[in-house]
């Protein structure tokens, strides 16, 4: 027992495994949940949780779909972390994102082909990039804390995307935005041939390949350029980064700024994605812009970890429409599944738990 | 049984290296107990294994003869273990005595009841000539007024056997003679201590005998009485060490600093922080900022460097004025810096050692290639500092510099900022926490740059320091230069008195 353990925490980075068991204990939650909601159809419900998202290839594509915009904000959380900051404000800036991509995606239509989806898929990140710029400058030049500052920005864009919704791109009918024209939509890149059931296809587009790329820039940036070495130096000690002459300032607007761009990513790559998804007027914050935050912590922040907390968390969303086939009311498997993402994050609080087992299991040798 | 304490054949791991390997130690009741040893020897790690921060591999330990098990800092309380850290560990926005009863408040329906606490701790501070405020905030505060919170911290909890960490490191020499004094009465009370140093002197001064760590290995326990400083010195490095530095005559050449009227405004009105600072600093010299903690010398260090902003006055770098320059400017510029606290300005502790000996050069086409570091050049680069300065870690270059002990952590920054070759070195208490052998080492690499002809201010509390090493002292006093001193033509009292505030004007 003890030479499996040592085996396996020798292979596995104690940062992984301390995911691993987090996820493990949110389940664990979840099912207690299920266990006292509805004890008859617990297990099966539960099953369905676990199972659903492998059930077919269509819903393997919808795990995909879900997963886009949340690696989009869970990256733009987990980025603003490794450099000291706390981005709340992801929802803001993914809904602004949004918004400019719905707009170009509607009225550019004269833009020939593949430039109009660019086009629009720039002007999200454009705006996301200046909604995150605005608690960025207010931090670093007039010291407002950010997380006052995204939280303002968060309702500033959830009412004025509201307004100018109504005002430019309104589809009466359906009390929501217009659908964007057909060439401001990703390019499905084949993934529709590939994830589907039958007649029956996913939303799966190259968008999850957009969100894996720039998961991989994120990362390269952090951690093999100049500008990475600063921010992150910034992050974890300010007054020795302002003792190397960094520019402290500078890295929280940057930070911020290069935040907001990928949350407003995230925004186009959900309403550019084709499934019929538009901008509906409800005085509510997009939820996308929350989640991103268990979603860095799960993924630890590692842009790389993101993307597959990111997965993780679409996973159990598909797995609980199954759950309906057991008689769970909707609401209910929403309680689950945020049950099970949040207490997976407290979990990590185990992390330290578990270094310091790897670190005795290590030591010895 | 006389020992109240027995560490038998202590064996602790860290990936990459030993840091205790086969360790006994056995502390008296009533004696003072030094534990001596070069940097990164493995002192703190075994007071650590002690206080219960960390479970050792192997070993066992006793109290009045009987085994017990240590799985925490509760645990040692319990056992009236007592520890003061290295680096002190008190809640800045809490008064002194909130942070005495922290953690073992008493209460009455809920209620703190501070009175019965207030009324102990006066008591405690009048017995053990501890003075202390006990509403000051610890913000507030000096240093030497801190450890003496975190020394009735452990009088407060009843301790027996109290643990003092390289508590010297951080002290004005004044407060390191209280504190001896201190010391010594709480073994006259019956107390035992456990004392880690790196000043030899103080051993003498104080202890009745000491261990000797190397390399994690116990090299031996000696009769300090019997045991002469060279004798002590000599098993602590394993050579013999010159404890008095050589240097050849200064030839002083163009002048490469020049601080003409500075002035810097406190935040309350009143008392200047600086006022009409002027001095020059000559190529080939090595000047001495001397005095007191507390009279200014940081502030100017951070005026001279562009971390703190000047009301007036006028700073040159070889004749060009770099007052409005940023901080950036100024050290690409020629000046490079040994700041005064290495956690809070020196090092990212979470970085790794490589990353931290790149901290001032990153942005130079050496390590870097249109915006990429360039790693393997970085690592490589920190393992001929590693080799030429002795910085010692588990790890190497990829150690993360916050595992590493305190005086390999120092090492590191000197490293950094002495082979930036800048053209002004200003280096603030650099030999605070190393050993003598470092010490004698980090000596002579500042007299080599000397040689070189680069100019060195030197920042430093300790007064042998001030008069081995410099060629002139510079005596500060309230915010001004009280006098110029040559350390040649004078002597430690004339020093202290100008340190104190009552020496004649300008003198020399
Ligand atoms: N938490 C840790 N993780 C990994 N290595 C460690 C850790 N703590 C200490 N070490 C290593 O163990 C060795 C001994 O460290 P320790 O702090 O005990 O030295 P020390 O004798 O107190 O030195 P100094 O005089 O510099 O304070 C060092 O090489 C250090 O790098
Ligand atoms: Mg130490």
């Amino acid at each position: 027992m003890d030479k499996i353990q040592k085996k396996l925490f020798k292979s596995l980075p104690a940062d992984a495994l301390s995911s691993v068991a987090a996820i493990i204990v949110g389940l664990f939650a979840g099912f207690v949940i299920l266990l006292l909601s509805n004890p008859s159809q617990a297990p099966g419900g539960f099953w369905a949780i676990l199972s659903g998202g492998f059930s077919d290839m269509k819903s393997l594509g919808q795990v995909l779909y879900f997963a886009t915009p949340i690696i989009m904000t869970g990256l733009s959380v987990g980025f603003c972390s490794k450099t000291g900051l706390f981005n709340i404000g992801a929802s803001g800036q993914f809904i602004v994102g949004g918004y400019m991509a719905i707009l170009v995606g509607v009225k550019c239509a004269f833009l020939p082909g593949a430039l109009h989806w660019i086009a629009a898929l720039l002007a999200a990140v454009a705006a996301g990039a200046l909604w995150g710029a605005v608690p960025g400058l207010l931090k670093a030049y007039c010291n407002v804390n950010e997380v006052i500052a995204c939280i303002m920005m968060n309702y500033i864009g959830m009412y004025f995307v509201n307004y100018i919704v109504t005002l430019t791109v309104f589809d009466s009918t359906q009390n929501r935005s217009q659908t964007p024209a057909a060439s401001a939509i990703i390019p499905k890149m084949g993934m529709d041939l590939v994830f589907r059931d039958g007649n029956n296809i996913s939303s799966a587009n190259s968008g999850f390949f957009l969100a894996a790329l720039a998961a991989i820039v994120i990362y390269i940036i952090l951690e093999k350029t100049v500008f990475g070495y600063e921010l992150k130096a910034c992050g974890f000690n300010t007054d020795a980064a302002r003792y190397a002459g960094i520019n402290e300032r500078r890295g929280v607007v940057y930070s911020m700024l290069i935040a907001g761009a990928l949350s407003g990513l995230g925004g186009a790559l959900l309403y550019l994605a084709g499934s019929g998804n538009g901008i509906t007027v409800v005085d509510t914050l997009a939820a996308e812009g929350f989640n991103g935050i268990p979603v860095a912590l799960l993924g630890l922040n590692n842009p790389i970890g993101i993307i597959f907390a990111g997965l993780f968390i679409s996973y159990l969303t598909v797995g609980g429409f199954n759950m309906q086939l057991f008689n769970f009311a909707p609401q209910v498997i929403e309680i689950i599944i945020s049950i099970i993402i949040y207490f997976s994050a407290f979990a990590l609080l185990l992390k330290g738990i578990i270094q310091n087992i790897a670190k005795r299991g290590g030591g010895k040798k | 049984m006389e020992y109240v304490i027995e560490m038998c054949n202590i064996t602790k791991e860290f990936p990459g290296i030993i840091a205790n390997d086969d360790v006994t130690l056995r502390l008296k009741k009533g004696e003072i107990h030094a534990l001596l040893g070069e940097n990164g020897a493995g002192k703190s790690t075994l007071m650590s294994v002690l206080f219960g921060l960390y479970k050792p591999e192997k070993g066992l330990i006793r109290k009045n003869g009987e085994a017990v098990q240590i799985h925490g800092p509760n645990d040692a309380t319990r056992l009236g273990i007592g520890m003061v850290h290295q680096h002190f560990k008190l809640v800045h926005n809490f008064t002194v005595l909130e942070n005495i009863v922290l953690g073992v408040e008493t209460t009455k329906y809920g209620f703190l009841k501070m009175d019965d606490a207030r009324k102990q701790v006066v008591e405690l501070s009048q017995k053990y000539g501890l003075e202390v405020n006990p509403d000051a905030l610890i913000s507030d505060i000096s240093v030497g007024m801190q450890q003496r919170v975190e020394i009735l911290k452990m009088l407060y909890r009843e301790n027996e056997i109290l643990i003092f960490d390289e508590p010297t490191a951080v002290l004005t020499p004044q407060e390191i003679d209280e504190l001896m004094k201190i010391m010594k009465g709480l073994v006259a009370e019956g107390k035992s201590i456990l004392f880690i140093t790196h000043k030899l002197n103080e051993i003498k001064a104080v202890a009745d005998r000491c261990t000797v760590l190397r390399k994690g290995r116990c090299i031996g326990t000696v009769d300090v009485a019997g045991t002469s400083l060279e004798e002590l010195s000599e098993m602590m490095v394993g050579r013999k060490v010159s404890l008095f530095v050589e240097k050849p005559e200064s030839r002083p050449g163009k002048v490469i600093l020049s601080v003409e009227g500075l002035n810097v405004r406190g935040k309350s009105a009143g008392k200047n922080l600086l006022s009409e600072i002027s001095f020059d600093v000559r190529e080939g010299e090595i000047v001495c900022l001397a005095g007191i903690d507390g009279n200014g010398q940081s502030e100017l260090v951070y005026a001279l460097t562009g971390m703190l902003p000047v009301d007036s006055g006028k700073v040159s770098l070889l004749g060009r004025d770099i007052s409005r320059d940023s901080i950036r400017g100024r050290s690409r510029g020629g000046i490079s810096h040994i700041p005064e606290d290495r956690h809070r300005h020196g090092l990212v502790l979470d970085y790794n050692l490589a990353y931290n000996l790149i901290l001032q050069s990153y942005f130079n086409p050496e390590f870097n290639k249109g915006g990429f570091l360039k790693y393997d050049d970085i690592c490589s680069y920190a393992d001929s500092l590693i080799e030429r300065f002795d910085i010692r870690s588990g790890q190497g270059a990829k150690t993360v510099a916050r595992s590493m002990s305190g005086g390999n952590q120092q090492k590191a920054i000197i490293a950094r900022e002495i082979d930036r070759a800048p053209k002004l070195l200003i280096a603030v208490q650099p030999t605070r926490g190393l050993d003598v052998g470092a010490i004698e080492y980090i000596h002579r690499q500042l007299i080599e740059e000397r040689g070189k002809g680069k100019g060195i201010l030197l920042v430093s509390l300790e007064l042998d320091e001030v008069m081995d090493i410099s060629d002139r002292i510079l005596v500060m006093y309230e915010g001004k230069i009280a006098a110029e001193l040559d350390p040649k033509k004078t002597t430690y009292q004339e020093l202290g008195m100008y340190m104190a505030g009552s020496g004649k004007e300008k003198s020399a």
